[in-house]
């Protein structure tokens, strides 16, 4: 059996528009590959068909041979793929603690949902003593950390992480990246990972993956890639 | 937008025939249909002051009902009172609600969606119980609208037989011709094309310097002034207003209408006139054909304009011409 | 005086607040102004009636009118918003076509109703007494069937107040309707929570359906004011927010009773449109709703 993230001959629309054409790659299990494109390069897109918020056109993708492909994303959850979505993916209007419980709302080991959360607690210490607060009075980077504090109560497998360096500070962005590279290594997550932010996403990367106009361009590990001049000016921004 | 490429006089011409050939048509057939006919005239107009609203400037309301009840009442009082002449005293209930309409139209212009259909279903509730309050509107009794036989002249130019009903047609057809007619024209205006921008793409129009909330608030006072014309037009068929004759049956019956047309077509105002006459007298055979029983007479012609709604809005959501701006839109992204 | 014109207005604001729940209810799961919400009530209160008639049991068809609510309510999400639903996605008639086919939905009902039952006034009676307590020589207009509405109101309530904030159920409700997207990435099956949305809103209205008709009469459009009371009360709440619902309710009751009392009867509607207006254009969302950014 296949192990890992298989995606195979994606194609995926945005609206009318074709927005990712025929891509293939695949995420080895405890990997992390960023995906790195400009803007409109069809990276949210990608991942929403992964996590079943679209449906893709043409196509197949599977985790640990289980098929991707016309699935809910409540059911995708329920598999341990859970998508952090783009730009700090919480419910304003719902408390800090009632945003954590959300994430351990399906799962009947209620033991363990406890147990995630002093975890993501302990994590994201910033988060524990504002609790009762709304999460629309949450700063930038802290209404990230509970989306992915809230990601961790889920238990995944496969993180989808949705540009976490969206709109903050330097210092906030460098915070993120330390907690997901922490993580991955303690919890043995397989993410993948999509950024603007070339360069911070391919310090923690095993591998990235290059997106130009909806097609893979090309892919390589983080040193391959920063060794090409062109790579480099038109992609990487450095 | 096919069917109109008309200029302004070609299609008052083509009007002006269609409305001989009706009045031709009223001469052959009998009283019955010819006071149907001038129902569906005044139902025309009342659907095209939605299809104006919602179809073009995209808002909504239920109280339509209400405004038709301001013409009505406006007309009769002025009739009744100051003894106008039944055409000017018409012409007074549109004004009456227009001036209602732009009111109602500055506060709308604020509302989105539900609140204002809201708000309007509240006033189409609440207006009518105005007349019990005072006493020069009449109470439950209403006022008496009743304009009479045609004069001297019509009989003349009509023939002998030229009754009150004829007569009513003729009035009626000639207030929906012409209203058709100024509202084509309208919407090829400037003001019916900013309208139309402002439904479909808020921010654009704006972007564009398009005053949209003016245009709302035209939009309203406009589409008020057709329903209470064609409120006058009721009251002149019944012979009377009372508050009754405006229930809030009457303003989903006229949405109800414009949605049968395909809420975006002035021609399609004519078939949703047609079809709100048709229905109570097709149940009604249908109901003593199937042996007639009490209850099936009295919700047989509910059943079917519910179903048809339904029917209508579930697989032809986008009727005849919102379905145009439906892609059009679609394109646009 | 003052005391009974008071006491008036709590008993319908009650009743005006559950219909405005039932609507809010409904308005928070889908984004959708459920016109149809007072024939699924009527409806519910025809089949309390028919129970109440056949088991002689006042107490008996209050409950299964309340089930049979629910039961409406879910059917009409599922066989009639959700196909609507997904037809209708965008274009200049998805704000209007929602509004349009709940409507249709009203008239088919009633219609029904009228040929199953007739248009004749039927008398669905309560065991509890419609005459006013008294107090000595006086007795005020505020009955044991008005007692039995104002504590049937609270216990609604408390028991939504209590799973909306206290139950995982309650809590996937509001995810839901905040933000469904973000709620189904969280694990929530968003539809079928949305259906148990629409199922609560038809129980609420059943009930009002059910404990207001005894006062009255029942007929296929008896609940028909009460629907636009009970809409005024939830926009004036914010249509969003199940206390503003409460509150719009009582507002509105206490405000009717005493134009009722101290004005005139007829003109109760236009000062509840004029209330409405009011305070529309003073807070244009409502009193207690949200701000128009985070509209969905």
């Amino acid at each position: 059996m296949s192990s890992g993230l298989i995606v195979e001959n994606f194609t995926v629309n945005y609206g009318a528009v074709s927005a990712i054409q025929d891509i293939s790659f695949d995420v080895a299990p405890g990997e992390l590959v960023a995906l790195i494109g400009a803007n409109g390069a069809g990276k949210s897109t990608l991942l929403r068909a992964l996590s079943g918020l679209v449906a893709p056109v043409q196509g197949s993708a599977s985790w640990n041979g289980y098929s991707l492909n016309g699935k809910k994303p409540e059911d995708l959850v329920r598999q341990g793929i859970v998508h952090v979505c783009e730009g700090k993916s919480v419910i304003p209007e719902l408390s800090v603690a009632e945003n954590l419980a959300l994430g351990g709302i399906w799962r009947r080991d209620k033991a363990d949902v406890l147990a995630a959360r002093e975890e993501s607690l302990s994590i994201f210490p910033a988060l524990a003593s504002r609790l009762q607060q709304r999460a629309d009075s949450l700063s930038g980077g802290e209404r990230q950390m509970l989306a992915i504090g809230r990601a961790l109560i889920s238990r995944p497998k496969l993180l989808l992480l949705d540009e976490p360096s969206l709109g903050l500070a330097p210092l906030v962005i460098e915070e993120i990246f330390k907690v997901i590279d922490r993580l991955r290594r303690k919890l043995g997550l397989t993410v993948l990972l999509v950024e603007q932010n070339a360069v911070s996403a391919l310090r923690i990367a095993d591998r990235g993956l290059i997106l130009n106009l909806g097609a893979l361009l090309t892919s390589g590990t983080p040193d391959e890639l920063m060794a090409d001049p062109q790579l480099r000016t038109a992609y990487l921004g450095i | 937008m096919r069917s109109r490429r008309f200029s302004p006089r070609q299609s008052a011409l083509l009007l002006f025939a269609l409305g001989i050939a009706l009045l031709a048509a009223s001469r052959v057939v009998d009283e019955l249909r010819t006071y149907q006919g001038a129902q569906v005239a005044v139902y025309v107009i009342a659907i095209a002051s939605i299809v104006l609203l919602t179809g073009y400037s995209g808002q909504i309301s239920l109280g339509h009902g209400a405004i038709m009840a301001l013409g009505g009442y406006g007309a009769a009082l002025s009739f009744t009172l100051w003894n106008f002449p039944f055409a000017l005293a018409i012409l007074f209930g549109t004004l009456v609600g227009s001036v209602g309409g732009f009111i109602l139209g500055v506060a709308a212009a604020r509302l989105s969606g539900p609140y204002l259909a809201g708000s309007t279903l509240a006033l189409a509730v609440g207006l009518p119980t105005l007349a019990d309050q005072f006493h020069i509107l009449g109470g439950e009794q209403g006022l008496n609208f009743d304009i009479g036989d045609p004069p001297h002249w019509m009989q003349k130019l009509g023939g002998d037989n030229f009754t009150q009903y004829k007569w009513f047609f003729w009035i009626t057809t000639s207030f929906a011709l012409v209203v058709i007619w100024a509202i084509t024209n309208l919407l090829h205006s400037s003001y019916g094309r900013n309208w139309k921008a402002g439904r479909n793409n808020a921010v654009a129009a704006g972007l564009a310097g398009i005053n949209i909330s003016q245009g709302k608030i035209l939009a309203f006072t406009v589409s008020s002034g057709l329903a209470s014309l064609s409120g006058a037009l009721f009251g002149l068929l019944l012979g009377l207003v009372t508050p009754t004759a405006f229930p809030l049956s009457l303003s989903f019956a006229i949405v109800t209408g414009a949605v049968l047309a395909g809420v975006g077509s002035l021609t399609g105002s004519i078939l949703g006139g047609v079809v709100l006459v048709a229905i109570p007298e097709l149940s009604g055979a249908l109901a003593t054909h199937l042996g007639g029983s009490q209850k099936m007479t009295a919700n047989l012609p509910g059943l079917l304009m519910s179903s048809l709604l339904i029917v209508v809005v579930l697989f032809m959501p986008h009727g005849v011409r919102i379905g145009k701006f439906g892609r059009q839109q679609q394109a646009n992204k | 005086m003052f005391i009974d014109t008071l006491l008036i207005g709590i008993s319908s604001g009650a009743i005006y607040s559950l219909m405005a729940l039932s609507l809010v209810l409904v308005w928070r799961s889908t984004r959708i102004v459920n016109f149809a919400q007072s024939g699924q009530a009527v409806f519910s209160t025809y089949i309390g009636y028919e129970i109440a008639v056949r088991a002689h049991d006042y107490w008996i068809s209050l409950p299964l009118a309340i089930i049979f609510g629910a039961l409406l309510g879910s059917l009409v999400d599922l066989l009639f918003m959700r196909p609507l639903l997904r037809r209708v996605k965008d274009g200049p008639i998805a704000e209007i076509a929602p509004v349009i086919a709940t409507l249709g939905l009203l008239g088919l009902l009633q219609s029904l109703l009228g040929l199953i039952w007739g248009n004749a006034f039927l008398q669905y009676a309560s065991p509890l007494s419609a005459k006013g307590f008294t107090f000595g020589s006086h007795t005020v207009p505020f009955s044991p069937q008005n007692l039995f509405i104002v504590l049937a109101s609270c216990a609604v309530l408390v028991i939504f107040g209590f799973i909306f904030k206290y139950t995982n159920l309650g809590l996937a409700l509001r995810a839901a309707s905040f933000q469904p997207e973000i709620a189904q990435l969280a694990g929530v099956r968003v539809s079928r929570v949305r259906n148990i949305g629409w199922a609560f809103a038809g129980a609420t209205g059943a009930l009002a359906g059910a404990v207001i008709t005894p006062t009255a009469t029942l007929s296929p459009n008896s609940l028909d004011l009460l629907f636009v009371s009970g809409f005024i009360a939830a926009v004036i709440g914010g249509l969003d927010s199940l206390v503003g619902a409460v509150v719009g309710g009582l507002v509105l009751g206490i405000g009717f009773s005493f134009i009722l009392q101290y004005i005139a009867g007829s003109v109760t509607f236009l000062v509840g449109f004029i209330i409405l207006m009011v305070v529309l254009l003073i807070r244009p969302r409502g009193i207690f709703g949200r701000d128009a950014g985070r509209h969905a």
